[in-house]
């Protein structure tokens, strides 16, 4: 219906309904925000699984990771053999006023070391506070969360697949060696 | 001396309540506006609510600079928001809260607070010539416009009142009200209520003023005190308008018990009217200049001679 004016009361009409409601306003920082799984809040790395391949740091496009190391050898545990050489971190450092929170060095690491936890209460007073160190972004490894299960309907992971087979094939293998055992074992009896 | 005693006790009064009830309109505006925008409005000021939000601000407009522009006209430009302010305190010093409450008892009481109404304006224009800034500028001859084009409408309906009671006192209006003259003046209420809405230049009618239009307007060049006392004239001003449409249109102190609590029916029906001006911001865009004009002549003058004109016949079906 459209008399003159019906459009007016519907604006007053609307207002006063959205009056009534309670807001859903969240109140930070009196109330947390309920992040959703996989948040990027800022990255973790495990030292120990970081081989200096730098592939984060030549992929990262901002050019916010800074890499430093050197070779360690260890000398052979059998005689005549060959002695490892393994890197060592001197300096891993992230530089979060620069980053961009693109994710690309977490996807492009091989060894899984860089992790994304959702921690985002870090800002510094001081620019240069924000390039956290290996030390943090360890200490940042004790926030990152489980992964987060598939969808119903996904494939399942590959490396599930994989564990399965190699089961089912051990599996097998043992089931044909204890038939051949029984049959050999029957024959010469 | 005896004599000066009571005049100056209801003047302090009178300046109080000048002082406190813009303040309180201001705070509704804040909590109502927010949650008419599914948001929550100031919550920190005060520990509960943010109810001491506009005390905070006050605060903060007196410790910020007294800056006046270079080019600008000094003397003009510091006496603007005094006479901008200054008109809505005395024409709060004539309207009557409840019987035998009031400031002082004019019998041209409405003659009088309409033309000091006026006066009010000025204050504007003060500021945006003196300025010296182009959207200021701009901003102030705008303002003129729709202060003149609306000042007849507003004047008309109030006379139509004035002529349905035979008087022009306020006290003398609200004894003559009665409830049937909702319908009679019914017309001549919302053509009262929207020119002053558009005399107080509140939203719809805020396009001299708007920030995203024409950076503030006359008030472009203003901070600080002066500031704070432009955006005061702006809710005395409001409060004013619901005083004088809850005195004139709805009743005044008439109501149940209106011999001891006349006073708190008045003081209801002006903050029902404050927040219908809150609740009109909120829902309502704002109107292009040439639209706010064609409402006001092509719009509210006919109505309010209709309105002026079933008064008379009234009148004279009923003497």
């Amino acid at each position: 219906m459209n008399f003159p004016g019906s459009g007016l009361a519907k604006g007053l009409a609307v207002t006063l309904r959205t009056m009534g409601r309670r807001s859903v306003t969240a109140h930070y920082p009196d109330s947390m925000p309920e992040l959703p799984p996989r948040s990027r809040g800022v990255i973790a790395l495990i030292e120990e699984n970081c081989t200096s391949c730098m592939l984060c740091a030549r992929e990262c496009p901002a050019w916010c990771i800074y890499i430093d190391s050197h070779k360690e050898t260890i000398p052979a545990t059998t005689e005549g053999g060959k002695d490892r050489t393994r890197n060592v971190l001197d300096r891993f450092a992230i530089d979060f006023s620069i980053c961009m929170y693109c994710s690309i060095c977490v996807e492009a690491c091989p060894f899984d070391a860089l992790h994304w936890s959702p921690e985002f209460e870090y800002s510094e007073l001081d620019i240069r506070e924000l390039t956290h160190e290996k030390d943090r972004l360890r200490e940042w490894m004790w926030t990152v969360p489980a992964p987060t299960a598939l969808d119903g309907n996904a494939e399942p992971a590959k490396e599930l697949g994989a564990a399965q087979k190699a089961a089912e094939l051990s599996a097998r293998d043992a089931a044909a060696a204890e038939q051949s055992a029984d049959t050999s074992g029957e024959g010469p009896a | 001396m005896s004599e000066l005693l009571p005049v100056v006790l209801r003047v302090l009064l009178v300046v109080v309540a000048f002082l406190v009830v813009p303040l309180l309109v201001g705070q509704v505006e804040h909590k109502a506006m927010a949650h008419m925008q599914s948001r929550v409005g100031p919550m920190y000021a005060g520990m509960f609510h943010g109810w001491a939000q506009l005390v905070a601000d006050g605060v903060k407009f007196v410790q910020k600079e007294d800056v006046v522009p270079t080019a600008a006209d000094r003397t003009v430009f510091k006496l603007a928001p005094a006479v901008a302010l200054l008109p809505y305190l005395v024409a709060l010093l004539v309207v009557p809260l409840g019987p035998g409450l009031v400031g002082e008892d004019l019998d041209l009481g409405l003659f009088f607070v309409l033309a000091v109404m006026g006066v009010g304006v000025i204050g504007t224009l003060m500021g945006g010539w003196s300025s010296a800034n182009k959207f200021s500028l701009l901003g102030g001859i705008r303002v003129a416009a729709q202060l003149m084009a609306y000042e007849l409408p507003f004047v008309l309906a109030a006379a139509s009142v004035a002529m349905a009671a035979g008087t022009l006192s306020l006290t003398g209006i609200v004894h003559a009200w009665e409830p049937w003259w909702l319908l009679w003046q019914g017309l001549a209420m919302v053509v009262f209520f929207v020119a002053g809405l558009a005399e107080l230049q509140r939203p719809p009618f805020d396009m001299p003023v708007a920030d995203a239009e024409i950076v503030f307007g006359p008030y472009t060049e203003y901070g600080g005190l002066r500031f704070a006392l432009f955006i005061l004239a702006e809710y005395a001003g409001i409060v004013v308008l619901s005083a004088l449409t809850a005195v004139l249109f709805l009743g005044g102190w008439h109501g149940p018990f209106e011999d001891t609590v006349g006073w708190l029916w008045t003081l209801a029906k002006t903050f029902a009217v404050a927040f219908v001006v809150i609740w009109v911001r909120v829902a309502y865009p704002r109107m292009r200049e040439d639209q706010l004009q064609r409402l006001a002549w092509q719009g509210l003058v006919p109505l309010a001679l209709l309105q002026l004109a079933v008064t008379a016949v009234g009148v004279v079906v009923l003497a």
